[in-house]
């Protein structure tokens, strides 16, 4: 399919965007189409030598999925195939992620988009809808084969409904959460096979724009890769008073120092991408490169330097931003690529994040084992709270009673607790907790649990693997040392909206802890086999025996004589003389 | 001295009366060609069985001939192809996103447009099976099935480890050729396929198409019963085989093929002789209708339209104007300002009294209602019963 259209399909976009240019040229007033796409990268050297990279794509659409009445039919910008499924599904917010590696908080910071390892899906569906967990499995089996992953064992086993985390993150006002739904695979492999459907989802492809960087020799060989899609409702202009449906498509990397960096602090887009940019996307209204140059010029230089300077609040941090428009024809020079250099120039400490986590499981043995998630707050002196939200699988029996939250070596109580027991093979545990952190403490979570033994038909084919237990969520409002810009209608870079603020004295994050390898008691497979040899070995020999010495009788051979002796018998049988 | 001219100039125009004849006979041979292979359209399912790092040569083998037929035009919604770990972004791989097939990483397989429709604890006998007889679950995607029809050429490709009569799936289940060859019939009783190509690389791989009884099915191993199937060669960057020797003929034999080839299957049953496979492959064609030497390559591992090339022009219209719904004509009811809701509402959130879905009775009811039952008991029959209770 793809090598004969390849010609077909770059005419037709070259044919859109001349249509495009002449129609701005004949009537002089831009024609408000109903969609619109942008697109952005941002570059953010990080403090360790490595850099981070996050691309965003944007769509925004103004339709209506969800009217009863008339199908949408006609998809200009907005992929087909997530239009049928909000549709179908009476979905009113979709968010998937796919991630390979964990993100190192002490290290890098707080990312733009956060995820965890492994698949993590989580909907809202609308209040209309009659049957939630009907639409659900369709969903993650009609997801599966969009994206190529296994998200068809999303079944009840490892669905929760949290009570309290996971609010919308589009417009509305009904949080009832029986309609919400959220699921990880943990164990869930990203690779190029997962790339492949999320390029093709984007206007352009990955033939123009910022995509045409996404090679996955490059962007696989890296400490962190997370691609995801987030689709919901935003405010169609600044008045808000309707909606337009958001299709954001984000794309996060880091890549390491020593593996693609060859040990030197000098970073490119060639050598992070082995590409350059040569244009912009034609269908884009938007297309920007951001790099992170607050630390600029003690810590790197950036090279073509330009001129352009915006700044931004962003985590609770003012940072300042060298921005690349790559709309414009100046931008890519007299070679027509854009290569941005960035060269380290001296030593920097260690930026400490405000709020992270820790997880791991102690214990000793195949039986029991204690779950501990360590939560910091790195806060001279502002004190906040956190929603910790856990799930795990039903076959580590957690005892509630010994659960226990202390901070600074104090029982620190929670001040709202949810928690669904696990029912075998059915669903799983979740526990939600909203804790106060004391400033400049360590909160410990402690939880003692029993493994359980499967029946044999329910291990994986590589059962000493261990089984995932999925990261624990923690929802944050972390107080912000700067203002925070809450009005969310203006113009912004699309990594500083992600998430919705309220409120200027604090940021919403969210961080993901490790996810847990347990290893459960696990028979030998072997047994059945060697059973059956033995057994058998034994009665065929015991048995055989016998039976033999029962129904066999024993007869006396006469040995056969040797030749002469046969000859000198033939010959006294001749003469009539008795044999020997 | 006549016959001297005469005879030179009979030959001459006999020459040219066979030329001529033998002119219409390629165009002959040519026509019924065109409508010899009944098939419409083209299915491909491949299947690598082996799970864990060392058997890297495996998804190699499926991932050569994923390559070839995609190659040769078939498109990804009708390959389905299913891999049984992960090799390309496993830790263990020093270049990740990539699967080789030559040492000195040659060659690419994996690429950088690939769909794997079913990996990892997916790839099961069971699925298998449903893919191939199509009796999936309602809701499964188009992506994992095998839409095929009474007109398709399906070529079915499995690797992995084999014994005699069976293929170890995954390390922990088996299918034998018994199944196979039933699921076959099923499929040819409910016409899911023209033509069935079947190729299989394992040792012992010629006992898994002994039991077949379908028609139309053409069959390759690459061993005997008896006998093993070798790698080729390890790369000592990677540290494991990258290909098995059967499948490594096979792709430098498929690299040879482009769409208009007409090479046919006699001279794939030729790939890998012994002195190069040290195994001998097999092969069976005594259920296959036509002969296998009008039966070309392309028939299978390719997706052969017959077009027609037109030369004339055709005046396509201007697309036409999509009405732009222009806001400011739609007379919108005034309404309040949306919001975005608030991520983390700890007021409310203290006070949310938790949702419980089973109504259960108020506290202490159960131990009220039994107080009650035995004073009434009492109060009726007497205090002194209440010796019989304690």
């Amino acid at each position: 399919w793809g090598i004969s259209r390849l010609p077909a399909l770059w005419l037709k976009l070259k044919r859109l965007s001349l249509v495009g240019r002449l129609r701005r040229g004949t009537e002089g007033k831009w024609p408000r189409l109903p969609d619109s796409c942008e697109e952005e990268l941002l570059i953010r050297p990080l403090h360790s030598g490595d850099i981070y990279a996050s691309f965003q794509f944007r769509t925004l659409w103004d339709t209506d999925f969800l009217h009863q009445g008339k199908k949408v039919s006609h998809y200009r910008l907005f992929p087909k195939s997530l239009g049928q499924v909000l549709s179908k599904f009476s979905v009113r917010e979709l968010h998937i992620s796919f991630t390979q590696g964990y993100w190192r908080t002490m290290q890098w910071g707080q990312p733009i988009v956060p995820s965890p390892p492994g698949a993590e899906l989580w909907v809202w569906f609308h209040n209309t809808v009659a049957d939630v967990d009907g639409n659900w499995k369709e969903l993650t089996n009609v997801l599966s084969g969009i994206f190529c992953a296994s998200l068809n064992f999303i079944d009840s086993t490892n669905t929760v409904q949290p009570s309290a985390s996971f609010k919308p993150l589009g417009l509305g006002n009904a949080t009832d959460h029986r309609f919400l739904r959220y699921a990880t695979l943990p164990r869930e492999i990203v690779c190029t096979e997962n790339l492949t459907p999320w390029k093709k989802l984007l206007p352009c492809g990955s033939k123009a724009g910022l995509a045409v960087l996404m090679k996955s020799e490059k962007l696989f060989h890296s400490s962190f890769h997370s691609q995801a899609v987030h689709i919901r409702p935003v405010c169609k202009d600044w008045q808000c008073s309707s909606t337009a449906w958001e299709l954001r498509q984000t794309l996060n990397v880091v890549f390491d120092l020593y593996t693609s960096g060859q040990g030197k602090k000098e970073w490119s887009l060639f050598k992070m991408f082995s590409r350059t940019l040569t244009e912009a996307c034609p269908l884009a209204s938007s297309s920007k490169v951001y790099v992170d140059v607050t630390d600029n010029p003690e810590l790197f230089d950036l090279s073509p330097a330009t001129s352009v300077l915006n700044t931004a609040v962003v985590l609770g941090d003012r940072r300042t931003y060298s921005v690349y428009d790559l709309t414009q024809k100046e931008t890519f020079g007299q070679l027509r690529s854009l290569n941005l250099v960035l060269r380290w120039k001296g030593e920097s400490d260690m930026l400490r994040p405000l709020l992270h986590a820790e997880r791991y499981v102690a214990g000793f043995g195949l039986q029991t084992g204690e779950i501990h998630t360590l939560i910091y707050n790195n806060h001279p002196y502002r004190a906040f709270p956190v929603l910790l939200l856990d799930s795990v699988p039903w076959y580590l029996r957690l005892y509630i009673h010994t659960l226990t939250v202390t901070s600074k070596t104090r029982e620190n109580k929670p001040s709202y607790i949810h928690y669904q027991p696990s029912k075998d093979r059915l669903r799983p545990h979740l526990l939600e907790m909203l804790v106060q952190l004391p400033p400049h403490s360590v909160t410990e979570v402690t939880v003692q649990f029993e493994r359980a033994l499967l029946k044999w038909t329910e291990y994986t084919p590589d059962p000493n693997h261990g089984f995932y237990v999925g990261s624990s969520v923690i929802s944050a409002l972390v107080p912000s040392v700067v203002a925070m810009d809450t009005n969310n209608t203006q113009e912004r870079p699309l990594f500083s909206s992600f998430f919705p603020t309220k409120e200027e004295s604090s940021y919403f994050v969210r961080v993901y802890t490790e996810p847990l390898l347990v290893n459960l008691p696990t028979p030998d497979f072997s047994m059945p086999y060697n059973v059956i040899c033995l057994t058998c070995t034994v009665v065929a020999v015991g048995y055989g025996s016998f039976y033999n010495l029962l129904t066999r009788t024993f007869q006396v051979e006469e040995p056969s004589q040797p030749l002469a002796k046969r000859l000198a018998n033939v010959i006294r049988r001749i003469r009539g003389v008795p044999l020997l | 001295m006549a016959n001297f001219i005469f005879l030179p100039i009979l030959a001459l125009i006999n020459l040219l009366f066979l030329l001529t004849t033998v002119h219409s006979n390629s165009f002959e041979t040519k026509a019924t060609q065109f409508f010899n292979s009944g098939h419409t359209n083209n299915w491909a399912v491949l299947v690598c069985t082996s799970r864990f790092w060392f058997n890297y040569r495996h998804v190699a083998n499926v991932l050569s001939v994923y390559r070839s037929v995609k190659r040769l035009g078939i498109p990804d919604s009708h390959i389905v192809l299913m891999l049984a770990d992960d090799m390309a972004c496993n830790h263990r791989n020093p270049k990740p996103a990539t699967v080789f097939s030559h040492k000195n990483m040659e060659l690419n397989v994996y690429g950088d447009d690939v769909e794997v429709d079913y990996r990892g604890y997916e790839v099961t006998v069971e699925n298998f099976l449903r893919v191939l007889t199509g009796r999936l679950p309602p809701s499964t995607p188009r992506s994992k099935r095998l839409l095929s029809d009474d007109r398709s050429n399906i070529l079915i490709y499995l690797t992995g480890h084999g014994g005699n009569g069976f293929l170890k799936f995954q390390d922990s289940e088996e299918i034998s050729n018994v199944e196979l060859a039933d699921a076959f019939e099923q499929m040819w009783q409910k016409r899911r396929y023209n033509e069935l190509l079947f190729i299989i690389d394992t040792c012992q791989g010629a006992s898994m198409y002994e039991r077949f009884y379908s028609p139309n099915i053409m069959a390759l191993a690459s061993s005997q019963v008896g006998e093993d199937s070798l790698s080729h060669q390890p790369d000592l960057a990677i540290g494991v085989h990258l290909m098995d020797r059967y499948t490594f003929y096979l792709l430098e034999f498929l690299e040879d093929i482009h769409p208009a080839s007409q090479a046919n299957m006699n001279d794939l049953f030729k790939v890998c002789p012994k002195s190069q496979c040290v195994s001998t492959p097999g092969h069976r064609t005594d259920l296959f209708l036509r002969d296998p030497r009008s039966v070309l390559i392309t028939d299978f591992f390719g997706s052969v339209r017959k077009v027609e090339i037109t030369r004339e022009a055709v005046n396509l219209t201007s697309a036409a104007e999509q009405p732009v719904e222009a806001t400011s004509i739609r007379k919108e009811p005034k309404s309040e300002p949306l919001s975005y809701v608030d991520q983390l509402p700890v007021a409310e959130i203290i006070h949310q009294k938790p949702k419980q879905k089973d109504w259960h009775p108020p506290d202490g009811f159960i131990l009220g209602l039994w107080t009650l039952i035995l004073l009434v008991f009492f109060k009726t029959y007497g205090i002194k019963h209440l010796k019989h209770i304690f």
